[in-house]
């Protein structure tokens, strides 16, 4: 029978739709700036220049979207088995524990481009290690692995406090948190990248991660459209009984799959660790997990839709800050809003605009048949 | 009153750019049996869909009883007299037959006076129409011909003046297809209006007053049943001549290929679905598993891919034990020579997702031609892609086009290619031509035949008994999980439907 829709340009379906939908977040959050007593266009005016006006700004949106890239690519490699990881968060927290065991320990010792690598390998195993049994529960058990995943979200953030009260902290400090790291564990800054364009940078951690970031995303792509083991993992996501006549076995790909996003949200911690705090502090995630499952769903689950909408929500980040300083009336807790309307409309509601424009295109489409001669029934 | 129960006008709806019913002229008279055929796709149920308010129409007339109506939903059209039985029931499995009936029509939000209302009018209708159901039965319990009549029952219930039926032989018996046709010329007889939605031409010509064929969205002709041919319907519905036997020589069968002894087969619940069964396939034969749908048929072909386990038995792969009870490894099979067309080609023998190129190597893919180390090896894929689609006439011939986007033919055409052209010892395939336009249908008859004749064994599972009569050299019944019964192809439909009904084998042959 007829599909109710028909395939749209790639250009509508990957430009025009989101675009809409984050139109329409935007008109809605306008709405809320309004009723709270300030005016929307101001509004939006500070956001785009709080976050690229200014080198620092530039800065620090990269910064956020770094985070966001991680986490999102995480989600997404999920997504394509057809898992909903949740637990990106608690797979960064722990991968920040990996991070902090390599900087702690090789930070004096030897140089960055050295320690880089020695983390990044501790952060992705231990982000790994933490998606690892729900994936396992997943896979042997049928524990669904949203609640898995979530449960470990806490179980992490538990753990975390436990290690950074007690082992990690050094005797005397006050805070929870662990020493500063020797010199050889702190990351280049990639501030030339940005004085290339013009702007100067002080105070923004903007770093080295962020390639590393581009190159994963790179990296998941070829991964999912170019190895067989992606080949298995898409044919699992869409259809595990076609999985199951191609004789894949299911067990290892969940298991492999949830490992490797694991991985990617434990090496998020590489940025805020190693690239701006330059040691293990509580809570350092900052909600990057969540965002990233709706920067996963606007960008499709393809690294090309992930870094742009990375970047946006690390404008909104950013930009958001800035809104909070500059208008009084409108708090911390507002820009919080304002990027919960992004992921309705953005992610949650996706299909919303989707048969209007289709049904707009398709109109297109049958008068245009109808101005070109009607094919004869002959062919199937 | 009108002479005409139904009146389409200039019907035409699209969906996107796809336009599924374009200019539809249909008069179905009042009191008579109205047949809508045409293949898949053709846009009968996009229609019948229109007429039960699921969809609107982009433009055109609806004309009930003369007067000229607008049904924007199911409950407009109910109220206007019109009532569907769908393919796939819309029946509430756990409840009974009264509640099913009376559901969305309880009458008040205490259900006390409205089951003893019910009961007394169900009563009433069975009696009416010799419908007979047991009120109180569970759905789930009852036999699926007789699921249907309550489907037909609710509709009554309901004051259907008109019945919409969309295949509504799918899943039923030959012996059950009877009785349904005798109930529907009983309530024709009774002034009901009938339309009949079908693509099997033998029941348009059983039951029908009056055929209109569909053809891509149009409604190319509408004839009297009596005035037509099956030959003629055919070339109507395809657009060209078609051969609808298939010819095929005398097998010259080899030594046995398959062989499967006393295979048990129990479902996930623990219900035994396949119960000790034995078959031998030989080189060069082709062997039909005949059977109504359920009856243990789909857990026989996945045992002895590997898909599924077996619970005891054996299954030999020329000559050679496979794992069946163990961890059969559907991936070492096929390369091992074991070909499998699946029964479902959306869930199983295909990723709809994908590109077109990317299910042709699915099952195939960790073969060393496909790949370079851990990377596929996209341009071998495609390049072979395009040889199959080009030996296998698929169309479009676009290696890069979304699965989902071909015809149901077409697709299956690309199962066929990607199991065939490994030159199997062994092939099973699963209703090859569920869904497939009736030019497609000759097309994989040929092909299956040709496979046949290359030496291959083959297993062959339909619920078309038509097919599996033109097709087979030698015939399987299977009933509730065993085989009843061995025939030629040369044994009547009647005794077969027998057979496949339960009746047992000697019976069968008495009754004949």
């Amino acid at each position: 029978m007829a599909k109710p829709y028909a395939k749209l340009p790639g250009w509508v379906d990957y430009g025009l739709i989101p675009l809409v939908n984050l139109a329409v977040a935007f008109a809605v959050s306008g709405l809320v700036v309004l009723l709270v007593g300030e005016n929307p266009l101001r509004a939006a005016v500070l956001m785009v220049e709080g976050a690229f006006s200014t080198g620092d700004g530039i800065g620090y949106t990269l910064f956020y979207a770094t985070n966001f890239i991680f986490t999102g690519l995480c989600v997404a490699v999920a997504f394509h088995c057809g898992l909903f990881n949740i637990g990106g968060e608690g797979q960064a927290y722990v991968g920040g524990l990996g991070v902090a065991i390599g900087a702690l320990t090789f930070g004096a010792a030897l140089p960055w481009w050295i320690n880089l690598p020695i983390a990044t390998l501790l952060a992705a195993a231990m982000g790994a290690l933490w998606a690892l049994i729900p994936a396992y529960l997943q896979a042997k058990r049928g524990s669904h692995i949203v609640i898995t995943t979530i449960m470990f979200n806490f179980i992490a953030a538990s753990l975390m406090v436990w290690l950074l009260v007690g082992m990690l902290k050094p005797a005397g400090l006050m805070a929870p948190e662990t020493r500063r790291f020797a010199d050889g564990a702190v990351l280049p800054r990639l501030d030339w990248l940005i004085e290339m364009f013009g702007f100067t940078i002080r105070s923004a951690p903007f770093n080295i991660t962020f390639l590393l970031a581009l190159a994963s995303a790179y990296g998941v792509w070829v991964l999912i459209w170019r190895t067989r083991l992606g080949y298995e993992i898409r044919t699992m996501g869409f259809s595990p009984t076609a999985a199951k006549y191609a004789g894949i076995n299911q067990t290892r790909i969940i298991v492999i799959t949830m490992m490797i996003s694991g991985a990617l949200a434990g090496m998020m911690a590489l940025n805020p660790v190693m690239g701006a705090q330059n040691r293990l502090q509580l809570d350092f995630v900052t909600g990057a997990g969540f965002v990233g499952i709706a920067v996963a769903l606007m960008g499709r689950s393809h690294p090309a839709g992930i870094i742009p909408a990375a970047i946006l929500f690390g404008m909104l980040y950013q930009g958001g800050a800035e809104i909070a300083f500059e208008m009084p009336a409108i708090s911390r807790d507002m820009i919080v809003i304002i990027q919960g309307l992004v992921i309705l409309f953005a992610g949650a509601l996706e299909h919303m605009f989707r048969p209007a424009i289709s049904a707009f295109f398709g109109r297109i489409a049958t008068s245009e048949m109808k101005a070109a001669p009607a094919t004869t029934g002959e062919t199937h | 009153m009108a002479e005409y129960a139904i009146e389409l006008e200039g019907i035409n709806k699209s969906f996107g750019p796809v336009r599924a019913n374009r200019d539809i002229e249909l008069r179905v008279e009042r009191g008579t049996i109205h047949g809508i055929i045409g293949e898949n796709g053709a846009g009968k149920s996009t229609l019948m869909s229109i007429l039960y308010g699921f969809y609107q129409a982009d433009s055109g007339k609806i004309k009930v009883n003369g007067e000229t109506v607008t049904i924007n939903t199911p409950n407009h059209a109910i109220d206007l007299g019109i009532g569907m039985v769908h393919q796939h029931f819309m029946l509430v499995e756990n409840f009974t037959v009264l509640e099913n009936v009376m559901l969305g029509a309880e009458g008040a939000q205490l259900l006390r006076g409205g089951i003893s209302h019910a009961r007394g009018e169900l009563e009433r209708l069975e009696h009416e129409y010799s419908l007979d159901v047991d009120p109180d039965g569970i759905i789930q319990e009852l036999p699926v011909g007789l699921q249907q009549r309550v489907e037909i029952l609710k509709a009554l219930y309901r004051g259907a003046e008109i019945l919409i039926l969309d295949e509504p032989t799918g899943v039923l018996t030959p012996a059950e297809a009877d009785h349904l046709f005798r109930i529907l010329k009983q309530l024709k007889e009774q002034g009901k209006t009938i339309v009949l939605i079908t693509h099997k031409l033998r029941e348009i010509m059983a039951v029908t007053d009056n055929v209109s064929v569909m053809r891509q969205g149009t409604m190319v002709a509408t004839r009297r049943t009596a005035d037509t041919s099956v030959e003629e319907l055919a070339e109507l519905m395809v657009g060209r001549r078609v051969l609808l036997r298939v010819e095929k020589g005398e097998p010259t069968v080899g030594e046995t290929k398959l062989r499967v002894e006393s295979l048990t087969v129990k479902d996930s619940r623990g219900v035994t679905m396949v119960d000790n069964v034995s078959l031998d396939v030989r080189a060069g034969e082709i062997v039909g598993i005949a059977g109504v749908a359920g009856n243990g048929q789909s857990h026989l072909i996945e045992a002895i891919t590997g898909i599924r386990r077996a619970q005891t038995g054996r299954v030999l792969l020329d000559g050679e034990p496979i794992g069946v009870t163990g961890e059969a490894d559907p991936n070492l099979l096929r390369h091992r020579g074991l070909a499998h067309v699946p029964e479902d080609r959306h869930h199983m023998g295909l990723v709809l997702a994908f590109e077109e190129n990317e299910n042709a190597i699915l099952g195939y893919h960790d073969d060393d031609k496909y790949l370079s180390g851990p990377m596929l090896n996209i341009a071998a894929i495609r390049a072979d892609a395009e040889k199959k689609i080009t030996k296998y006439d698929i169309r479009p011939p676009n290696p890069r086009l979304k699965t989902a986007n071909f015809s149901g033919g077409n697709q299956q055409k690309i199962v066929l290619a990607r199991e065939m052209e490994r030159d199997p010892i062994v092939l099973i395939v699963g209703q090859p031509t569920r869904g497939v336009d009736v030019g497609a249908i000759e097309f994989i008859h040929k092909r299956i035949i040709e496979m046949r004749d290359q030496g291959k064994a083959v297993l062959l599972v339909s619920v078309e008994l038509d097919e599996i009569r033109s097709l087979s050299d030698r015939i399987l019944v299977m009933f509730a999980g065993r085989i009843v019964g061995e025939r030629t192809p040369d044994a009547t439909e009647g005794e077969l439907g027998l057979l496949m009904a339960g009746v047992e084998g000697d019976k069968a042959e008495a009754a004949e």
